[in-house]
């Protein structure tokens, strides 16, 4: 049996977030409760669909999923395990903001299955927290950390965001701190990308410019600064104890976020929910992002098969973006022709600028690679 | 077909730009029936896209019209439409000379202009008669009667009872076709002397060849004929002779003295075919050529690359294909450390150059790099040889320079009274000789100016439209060398020079020219994954330095999770960025850098 993951989507917050471009808006709960049974009706539609799949991975995101009504998100995943194979030991994350769980929500989850918590923290520091728009402060993260805890997670993941308006190095130090104190077993460290379309890029969108220009910023941390902030990063989490497995990604031994990890290998997944994005045996849907469409039923608007071409360059740019990146022998297997008569040049000019290095049929970025990631995986569109 | 000389009518209309020559000429041809209104198509002489998108004519045209007059006869009239820049100043002078008249077009509201003057006096200098029509009558703010006054007072040709018309409506245009009959003088010349025709254009047709248009003189031409050309000396066979009918050639018996129209013959090589070249018969030649020939000297030079080293061949072809129908267009190969290979092509002027550029990159689909215009110097070395300067790279080594000249233009320019100043000023900052000012009517002067013509190529236009909005009107014609202090500016980047930045200039203006061009190419140059110095140099010596800093962390390194076309988008976009580039050693410059030059007065 093939592998499957599934990713299901929540849309809804309490409040969106300034910087926030996801399919995400507030809305009452009538609406969060008919969409919960479309959710159901879509997993009972497409589940006896993939009899011959084994779902490895459930990730539960949004939106804020803690924000639903917590029966009704048991609901959903019980109608996943009556309609999908999945696996005993299948890892099966909750993204959850802080202020919106109890201690009795935080236990239905684990009870319904759910074995891994991603807490969206973004930041320690509640002067950023109330830049970014969040809904709530350090303290309220603190307990809600503990509660988790208390409620049996033994995998907690805590979302960082690095690149805030304001920020520097030893700001973005003392968020780390506060959070390696705590021990979660994984970190994820993105920097803020500044979205068109959302509060902050009315705000910041010249600083944007010069930042990417390597100029003096007004408000954004310089370019300089971002690179100073991720080898603080990069170092500090080492020391204590965290892989850096992915460009944004830290986790203690053997706690690396599977779901994200299949992404990244092109596994088959399956979305589920309002403008959910799957990709099954090398065709890529995409279900309805209108709400009142999905209410009544409808589901896949787009369906694009992925060209070869297109295959191996997702194969090597999401691929490279793990650390251990990826090997001759799964391309020579996946496409059956040997890497270098595909990406020669690429491989050799990102070699020679010392954004790559290959050894023992590995291929991988470099330190340098990884700070230039997008200048380097560009190399590899064709 | 035998046609009563009395009966031809060879003229064409001259006019400032913008006065309205080609929409009268356009009224004409529909006032006399040759087109019906459905067929006419705006501005039917303007052929080319180009012609018609930028309001000016390049090409000479000619078209064969005929009037029916109130006299009770038929006339045949030959509408020679003329080039309308300063570039083409000698295509122009050969249109005229195959002309026995002139109608020359006013602005009912904008008056006498420069260009004005510059035509008559160049219709005048060809013996043409030239009669004034007054045009935009219609326009609110027209004064047709003291413009007849200005025509009078500062041409001098009798303009009271001028035609006082507007080619846009349509009104008295009957008045205008009746002047033509009236004014106009019929051509002389005997059909039964030797053959003397002046080629005033020539076009290249895919399936018949060089088409040749000539104004015949003296004699006869038809098909069959060996003719001759007397200033290349190339000779050939008449295969098709005709006429211009509107938008399209319809070929006739024989052409005679008085007439206009085109031939066509087996001619293999059409630089043989020249602007002004007289055309006999070989086999009965006439005793001289006509006078007024010259070979016509490109003034301005640039470097055309192209941007895909691969297609230098496609690009030689297509200049080779644009030279057949602009024998002023040079170009030779060359290459650069740069740019790789190209081809120094010169041009009439800047106008002329764009023109080209544009049809290059349009009709045959070429991705251009192009250096920065540069005129000829003359440069006097110690061992008492002169080289003419097209490329600054070719310059030699300093100690090797005696001294070097470059070349001055006179130039005249009518600016009303309340500018005056702000002119003077711009011709100064431009290294300009006062020669002289005289005032043409109360409210306007008329500037005369000595200036080199490497001040204005570039933008000198430009600037004097915005330093006089829009009111000064500007000509200008070579005037020869003159002796100046000029070195050789050139570019390092990345420690190393780039020849195809290099450009001569003024010793004085070094300094600041070098500081804004490295300021510039800062600007223009990407980051690299190292740090890049851009350094300006004069004689080895570095005057101005700027550095593009190394680029160290991408700033926009998120990931979507399973949306992957939104991470394919942020890497196309950074790929994209790539493919205008120029890979010179390490580092990777912009196309439009190396144009950069040109644009260190904006700001």
């Amino acid at each position: 049996m093939k592998n499957l993951e599934l990713y299901v989507h929540i849309p809804f917050c309490f409040k969106k977030c300034a910087y926030c471009d996801f399919l995400s808006f507030s809305c009452d709960e009538k609406t969060q409760l008919a969409y919960a049974d479309a959710l159901i009706r879509e997993i009972e539609c497409y589940g006896p669909q993939m009899k011959d799949y084994f779902v490895t991975t459930i990730f539960v995101g949004g939106g804020t999923p803690t924000w639903l009504n917590e029966d009704k998100m048991v609901e959903i995943l019980d109608t996943i395990y009556t309609y999908f194979n999945v696996s005993a030991d299948a890892e099966i994350t909750m993204e959850c903001n802080p202020g919106t769980v109890t201690a009795a929500k935080l236990e239905k989850y684990r009870r319904a299955g759910v074995n891994r918590l991603s807490i969206g923290l973004q930041s320690a520091d509640d002067e950023e927290l109330q830049i970014l728009g969040r809904i709530h402060t350090f303290d309220k993260f603190l307990k809600t950390y503990e509660m988790a805890r208390n409620a049996g997670f033994a995998n907690i993941n805590v979302d960082l965001i690095s690149g805030i308006p304001y920020q520097t190095a030893e700001k973005f130090l003392h968020t780390l701190q506060k959070v390696v104190r705590l021990k979660p077993n994984h970190i994820s460290s993105y920097s803020l990308i500044i979205e068109k379309g959302t509060p902050f890029y009315e705000a910041y969108k010249f600083d944007v410019v010069k930042q990417e220009a390597g100029m003096q910023t007004e408000v954004l941390p310089t370019e300089d600064e971002v690179y100073r902030i991720t080898k603080l990063t990069q170092q500090y989490l080492a020391n204590a104890g965290y892989e850096q497995y992915e460009i944004s990604n830290f986790a203690q031994p053997g706690f690396e976020c599977e779901h994200n990890i299949g992404y990244w290998t092109r596994e088959n997944y399956l979305g589920l929910g309002l403008g959910a994005a799957s990709l099954i045996e090398n065709v890529r849907y995409s279900n309805t992002s209108d709400l009142d469409a999905y209410l009544e039923g409808e589901l896949r608007v787009e369906e694009v098969p992925v060209s070869r071409k297109a295959q191996m360059e997702e194969f090597m740019f999401l691929g490279l973006r793990m650390q251990r990146g990826v090997t001759r022998q799964q391309f020579q297997a996946e496409f059956g022709v040997p890497i270098e008569g595909i990406y020669r040049d690429a491989l050799e000019h990102l070699k020679a600028e010392e954004l790559l290095e290959m050894s023992a049929g590995r291929i991988a970025l470099t330190e340098k690679g990884q700070d230039l990631s997008n200048y380097a995986l560009a190399q590899f569109l064709l | 077909m035998s046609v009563n000389q009395d009966k031809i009518r060879n003229f064409c209309i001259i006019a400032h730009i913008d006065h309205g020559k080609s929409t009268l000429a356009d009224r004409i041809i529909e006032k006399t029936g040759t087109l019906t209104e459905r067929e006419m198509q705006a501005q039917v002489l303007d052929n080319m896209d180009l012609e018609r998108e930028r309001g000016i004519t390049i090409k000479s045209q000619a078209v064969r019209i005929i009037y029916k007059a109130k006299d009770g006869e038929e006339y045949i009239f030959n509408l020679i439409d003329t080039p309308g820049h300063v570039d083409f100043n000698y295509e122009v002078s050969r249109s005229l000379a195959a002309c026995d008249g002139a109608i020359l077009v006013v602005d009912a509201a904008q008056g006498v202009e420069a260009q004005t003057l510059a035509n008559v006096y160049l219709a005048l200098d060809h013996d043409l008669d030239v009669f004034p029509v007054i045009n935009k009558v219609d326009l609110p703010s027209a004064r047709p009667d003291e413009v007849a006054q200005e025509i009078e007072d500062v041409i001098g040709i009798e303009a009271m009872d001028a035609p006082r018309i507007s080619a846009k409506t349509g009104l008295n245009i009957e008045d205008v076709l009746e002047e033509i009959v009236a004014k106009i003088p019929a051509p002389k010349g005997d059909a039964s002397a030797p053959l003397q025709a002046l080629i005033f254009d020539a076009l290249y047709d895919q399936y018949k060849g060089v088409m040749v248009f000539c104004r015949i003189k003296e004699g006869t031409i038809k098909v069959g004929d060996p003719i001759k050309m007397m200033a290349t000396g190339a000779s050939a066979q008449v295969v098709e002779v005709g006429y211009f009918g509107a938008g399209q050639f319809i070929p006739c018996d024989e052409l005679s003295a008085g007439m206009v129209g085109y031939f066509t013959a087996s001619i293999k090589n059409v630089a043989d075919t020249r602007v002004g070249d007289t055309v006999t018969n070989s086999s009965r030649p006439c005793a001289e050529a006509l006078p007024g020939y010259k070979k016509v000297n490109p003034m301005v030079y640039c470097g055309i690359y192209p941007a895909d080293s691969a297609r230098y061949p496609d690009l030689r072809d297509a200049l080779e294909k644009l030279q057949i129908n602009d024998a002023s267009l040079h170009f030779e190969p060359e290459t650069s450390l740069a740019l790789g290979f190209g081809f120094r092509c010169g041009f009439l002027g800047l106008l002329h150059l764009e023109i080209i550029q544009e049809r290059l990159e349009r009709e045959f689909d070429l991705d251009l790099v192009t250096t920065a215009p540069g005129v000829i110097y003359k440069v006097y070395k110690t061992n008492g040889e002169m080289i003419d300067l097209t490329n600054p790279s070719n310059l030699p080594d300093p100690s090797e320079i005696d001294y070097m000249e470059e070349p001055y233009v006179s130039a005249e320019i009518m600016v009303t009274k309340d500018y005056v100043g702000s002119i003077m000023t711009l011709c100064q900052e431009r290294r300009g000789i006062y020669i002289g000012m005289e005032y043409i009517e109360e409210t306007r002067a008329l500037l005369k100016y000595e200036l080199p013509l490497n001040e204005i190529i570039y933008d000198f236009f430009d600037a004097l439209k915005s330093r006089s909005r829009g009111y000064a009107s500007f000509d200008y014609e070579l005037k020869g060398y003159q002796r100046s202090e000029l070195v050789k500016l050139d570019i390092l980047i990345n420690h190393e020079m780039m020849d195809a930045l290099s450009f001569i200039v003024f010793k004085d203006n070094a300094y600041e020219r070098g500081r804004r061009m490295c300021e510039r190419l800062k600007e223009e140059i990407p980051r690299h994954l190292f740090e890049i110095p851009i350094q300006a140099a004069v004689g080895g010596k570095i005057i101005a330095r700027e550095t593009v800093k190394a680029m160290r962390k991408d700033v926009l390194a998120k990931c979507y999770g399973g949306d992957i076309s939104r991470k394919r988008k942020l890497l196309e976009k950074q790929k994209e960025g790539k493919k205008r580039m120029r890979q010179v050693g390490n580092v990777e410059i912009p196309q439009e850098a190396f144009m950069s030059v040109l644009k260190l007065d904006e700001d």
